[in-house]
């Protein structure tokens, strides 16, 4: 469990968040969702220590993090994995050694352990006998599950993906969605996943978290986000005129 | 500007922080070795042959007086070289290639959250890329030098008796003659620091890169840039401090 407490963050006279609390849950996908501006990654980047809060704590099962010190934190960090939003597949390195990378760092595995935890990520994320290429031989969408297969490989207690479907097309970001599903359920971690692509909303939204110009403006589940009455996350919702149309009429 | 130099001594403290696990570390070393040294190797080498037959031809031109013997021909190639052509101009030149190179790779690393990857798994980011690169560097430059050394003589040999500009014989008791130990290890220490700078400017210039490829474009040329101002000004202080002091 991940429990952010009363989180301020301002960037000179400009406040990004205010006041933000949310207890995101172990073993279901958590999500934070909003207009583009309205401090969705800098929750993200204060939740895993790129930015300090001006004020307020993220806690990890109950270990306080932002007040932690240097040694402490990264030893949190050994616990979260993270999708990032470009993937940031290190170029040098063939997707087997991106993947096997935090294992030689943080583990004492031999080199044929290594290898089939390797091979059981790739496998996970739909990637087996792509061992040998470089990110740079790797579409969008393989980028993105080698990057989840990175993030799982040394079995994170916490998961981060930051737009996980930014620049995919429709059906391949069903298929990383499906994945990140897949993998909380399988793994037992809390993810957290930062998105304004309503098809992940309504595909893997268990918790989710609005946000509306820096503030917690509403929190329920894909199913209560259908129902609501509140103008800015219906205005949210249903953006598009297309959905508009779908929008179910109060009688 | 002081902003900066307090930037680069943090960045510098964290660069000397524990390493999380020496044996990957080892591996890095061994890499930036090839990558920035071995590399190098090629470029060196032409412009030390080159370099060494130029001065040949030059000293021997500018050598007119029946006074001085043919023989200063072969001297004064030697001279240039182990003083200041090799440790220096090669490390200038150095400064351009591989100072530039590491300045992109860290900068594209940065733009493209490679950097933060390394940092959320909870590895001492500055540590990991910049460590190995320090320590290669410092470790394969002076090897590079005295390489160079050997090729702008031999250059300046091979121009030298093929232009006539002095005989095998004069070239070679030249450089056999006053010969200083102590200019070898006076180059060499300069190299070893120029190594220092080359690899630390221009990754701090990478590592706090912000923005896009034209700002990590920006960050390679202020690296070529600070690094050759920075190279000049070592030079100046280490020749006072071991030539004169």
């Amino acid at each position: 469990m991940i429990e952010v407490k009363n989180v301020h963050k301002a960037f000179g006279d400009r406040m990004v968040l205010n006041d933000i609390s949310f207890v995101f849950e172990t073993g279901k996908t958590n999500l934070v969702i909003g207009e583009s501006g309205s401090g969705k990654t800098t929750m993200l980047k204060i939740m895993v220590g790129l930015h300090t809060p001006d004020q307020g704590d993220v806690l990890y099962d109950g270990r306080s993090f932002t007040s932690s010190s240097e040694k402490e934190k990264q030893q949190v960090r050994k616990e979260i994995g993270m999708l990032f939003q470009g993937g940031a597949l290190f170029d040098s390195l063939t997707l087997e050694q991106n993947v096997a990378f935090p294992l030689d760092m943080f583990t004492e595995m031999s080199k044929s352990e290594k290898e089939d935890r390797v091979n059981f990520c790739l496998k996970k994320v739909n990637l087996e006998g792509r061992n040998k290429l470089f990110p740079s031989e790797l579409s969008g969408g393989m980028k993105k599950r080698a990057a989840l297969a990175r993030a799982i490989s040394n079995e994170p207690k916490y998961l981060f993906c930051d737009e996980p479907n930014s620049g995919l097309d429709p059906r391949t970001s069903l298929v990383i969605d499906a994945l990140i599903k897949q993998v909380t359920e399988d793994l037992g971690m809390t993810t957290v996943v930062i998105t304004h692509d309503m098809n992940s909303v309504m595909e893997i939204g268990e918790n989710i978290m609005f946000l509306y110009k820096g503030n917690m403006w509403w929190q329920g589940s894909k199913k209560e986000i259908l129902t609501t009455d509140n103008q800015e996350i219906l205005d949210f919702v249903y953006a598009s005129e297309f959905l508009k149309q779908l929008k179910p009429r109060k009688h | 500007m002081l902003f900066n130099i307090g930037r680069y001594f943090i960045l510098l403290k964290r660069v000397f922080g524990k390493p999380e696990k020496f044996s990957v570390y080892y591996k890095q070393i061994l890499y930036e070795i090839d990558s920035l040294g071995i590399g190098s190797l090629g470029l060196i080498a032409i412009i030390s042959v080159f370099m060494g037959g130029v001065i040949t031809i030059q000293s021997a031109y500018n050598f007119t007086s029946p006074f001085i013997p043919l023989y200063a021909v072969g001297l004064g190639t030697r001279e240039s070289i182990v003083l200041e052509f090799s440790p220096t101009i090669i490390s200038l030149i150095l400064a351009g290639k591989v100072g530039s190179n590491i300045a992109s790779e860290i900068g594209t690393m940065r733009i493209s959250e490679q950097i933060d990857a390394l940092e959320i798994m909870g590895i001492n980011s500055a540590g990991y890329l910049i460590l190995p690169k320090i320590v290669a560097a410092m470790f394969i430059n002076p090897f590079l030098i005295v390489i160079s050394m050997f090729l702008g003589v031999l250059g300046g040999y091979l121009m030298g008796v093929a232009s006539g500009a002095c005989s095998s014989y004069e070239y070679i008791f030249g450089i056999q003659s006053f010969f200083v130990p102590f200019n070898i290890y006076y180059s060499l220490t300069k190299t070893v620091v120029f190594a220092f700078i080359i690899t630390s400017v221009a990754a701090y210039q990478g590592y706090y890169t912000t923005g896009g490829a034209l700002e990590v474009g920006k960050a390679s040329t202020r690296s070529v840039v600070y690094n050759s101002i920075l190279i000049l000004i070592a030079n100046l202080v280490i020749t006072q401090l071991m030539l004169v002091g």
